[in-house]
């Protein structure tokens, strides 16, 4: 790791006017992911913001019969929360599907929707990588690509998300509360908060230099038959090749989102009229304009079938 | 697995010796090693952390780089948590930290300021195992034994985690109250691998311990 200077603050306001004054600076909660990164000088921080002195550890119910989860919530909690278990199990079920016990306990949830790719070449400092380094160019493209994106990459970037939560939070209509250097709040709707990779794969979010997420809020429960399955190469603890995110009304209508496929949570709305059609209506809706490599392009059909099993569970 | 009798020699005393030899014939280097040991304050940051370690205090001042991990074997001379891949991935120095279990090789030190903190040496001694590490003598939960004290760690820790009614990937009702059952413990122990194949025996001992007959 390259040397770091280590603050910790006691309000938002501070963290985020600490981060933005500092172009080095990041802040640091489970650091889970970031300090892994670190110890591989893939991100090289200067300065480290401690946010886990704020007072963004609970759940509470919001206005309008939502639940809002506070940026701080570890991935243990949130998944055990019974609110969470009985009104949003989709949530539950993605948080325990990803990685393992003693990550879960420390990671949060701002942290988990800011994790950063785990393509094989973001990680290799060997070789280029236009996340890693802007404008080196993408070693994936022509590399082994099983992992990678089928669908929203471009010239410059294929990978993909790693999150499962991020999933189920788009899935649930999630927005995102934040706080930015000069105090100010604001709420991101999920489906704006992520970015496809473009000319500039570095840039994963909307987030603004220093703009600290301070919670993420669920609207009120949608009802349905929720269910979150993940396909992958282990049984447990391991990225997930394809995963399928659901809510099954009794009328057969609902909503899907996936992981897996693309550099954010891929949900398509107007692919979910065709949810009473079945599986095949609905992926093709969902991946059309795929664009798969010949290592990856088995995660089309995997994730009709996937889709279809989700269906299936939903109604038996 | 310390031994008293004075005519066997366990594997962990012959390794003690060899540093020991080692730290001799390394006798001319002093003070290149200190050097390394002491860096000047003036470019490495260091900060101030005091953490509750087996229910001892320790005022620690730090290079802020340094994990939990590194504190815990390099500082504290705790060398029983040990590293293994110290990415996250192994979970060969899995610790429990203000009553939960983590990867002490993905967390800062200074970001522990008043943790409680319990490791392998903190739940039994030689003389006095906890019944997780007795279960483990009793079932050869290992071969090599470098996974076992996180393996220990987080098996107390899985315990505890359903009794807390905290559910995992395969329970089946979220609604309910977790089962202990063979599929609940390998989906939790599944952040501990053990590169020997010892998980049957490590399962034996951790439901012999939560009251199943394995």
């Amino acid at each position: 790791m390259k040397p770091f200077t280590y603050q910790r603050v006691q309000t938002p306001a501070e963290a985020a006017a600490a981060v933005a004054r500092n172009p080095g600076a990041r802040f640091i909660a489970g650091g889970t992911n970031l300090l892994d990164l670190m110890k591989l000088q893939i991100e090289a921080p200067t300065h480290l913001v401690d946010v886990n002195p704020l007072k963004l550890a609970s759940i509470e119910p919001s206005a309008d019969g939502g639940l809002r989860i506070g940026a701080l919530v570890r991935n243990t909690d949130l998944a055990a929360d019974d609110r969470v278990r009985r009104d949003y199990a989709v949530l539950s079920r993605a948080l325990l599907s990803g990685a393992s016990g003693q990550l879960r306990n420390k990671a949060t949830t701002a942290g988990n929707l800011l994790q950063r790719t785990r393509c094989a070449y973001f990680y290799d400092t060997d070789q280029p990588c236009n996340k890693r380094q802007p404008g080196s160019g993408c070693s994936a493209i022509g590399g082994v690509t099983r992992q990678h994106a089928v669908i929203g990459g471009s010239t410059a970037c294929i990978a993909t998300h790693p999150s499962d939560m991020a999933v189920a939070m788009r899935l649930l209509d999630a927005s995102v509360e934040t706080v930015r250097a000069d105090g100010a709040a604001r709420v991101i709707p999920i489906a704006d908060f992520h970015r496809l990779p473009g000319n500039t794969p570095h840039i994963e979010t909307v987030l603004e230099p220093g703009e600290l997420i301070t919670a993420v809020t669920l609207p009120r429960p949608a009802g349905g038959t929720h269910v979150y399955r993940k396909v992958r190469d282990r049984a447990s603890y391991a990225f997930a090749l394809v995963s399928v995110a659901a809510i099954v009304q009794r009328d057969g209508s609902g909503r899907v989102a996936l992981g897996g496929v693309a550099h954010k949570p891929w949900r398509v709305e107007a692919a979910e009229a065709a949810m009473p059609q079945g599986a095949k209506a609905v992926t093709a809706r969902l991946l059309a304009g795929a664009t798969p490599t010949e290592h990856n392009a088995f995660k089309l059909p995997l994730v009709e079938r996937t889709l279809a099993a989700v269906l299936a569970q939903a109604r038996s | 697995m310390e031994t008293s009798d004075p005519l066997t020699i366990s594997r962990r005393n012959l390794l003690i010796a060899g540093a020991a030899s080692g730290a001799v014939a390394a006798v001319p280097s002093t003070s290149e090693a200190a050097a390394v040991k002491a860096p000047s304050s003036a470019s490495i940051p260091v900060a101030r952390v005091s953490l509750e370690v087996n229910g001892q205090t320790h005022a620690l001042e730090l290079d802020t780089r340094t994990t939990l991990l590194d504190a815990l074997r390099e500082t504290l001379h705790l060398t029983g948590t040990k590293k293994g891949c110290d990415h996250g991935q192994c979970g060969a120095c899995t610790v429990i930290a203000d009553g939960r279990r983590i990867n002490s090789c993905l967390s800062l030190a200074v970001m522990h300021e008043g943790s409680r903190i319990t490791t392998v040496e903190g739940l039994g001694t030689p003389q006095r195992m906890h019944p997780m590490q007795a279960a483990f003598v009793r079932h050869d939960g290992y071969q090599c034994g470098y996974c076992t004290p996180g393996q220990i760690c987080s098996a107390v820790a899985v315990l505890d985690e359903i009794s807390r009614g905290i559910p995992s990937h395969v329970t089946a009702d979220l609604t309910a109250r977790p089962l202990l059952s063979p599929d609940e413990l390998r989906e939790r122990m599944s952040g501990n691998i053990c590169r020997c194949g010892a998980y049957s025996n490590i399962a034996d001992a951790i439901t012999e311990v939560a009251g199943g007959r394995p």
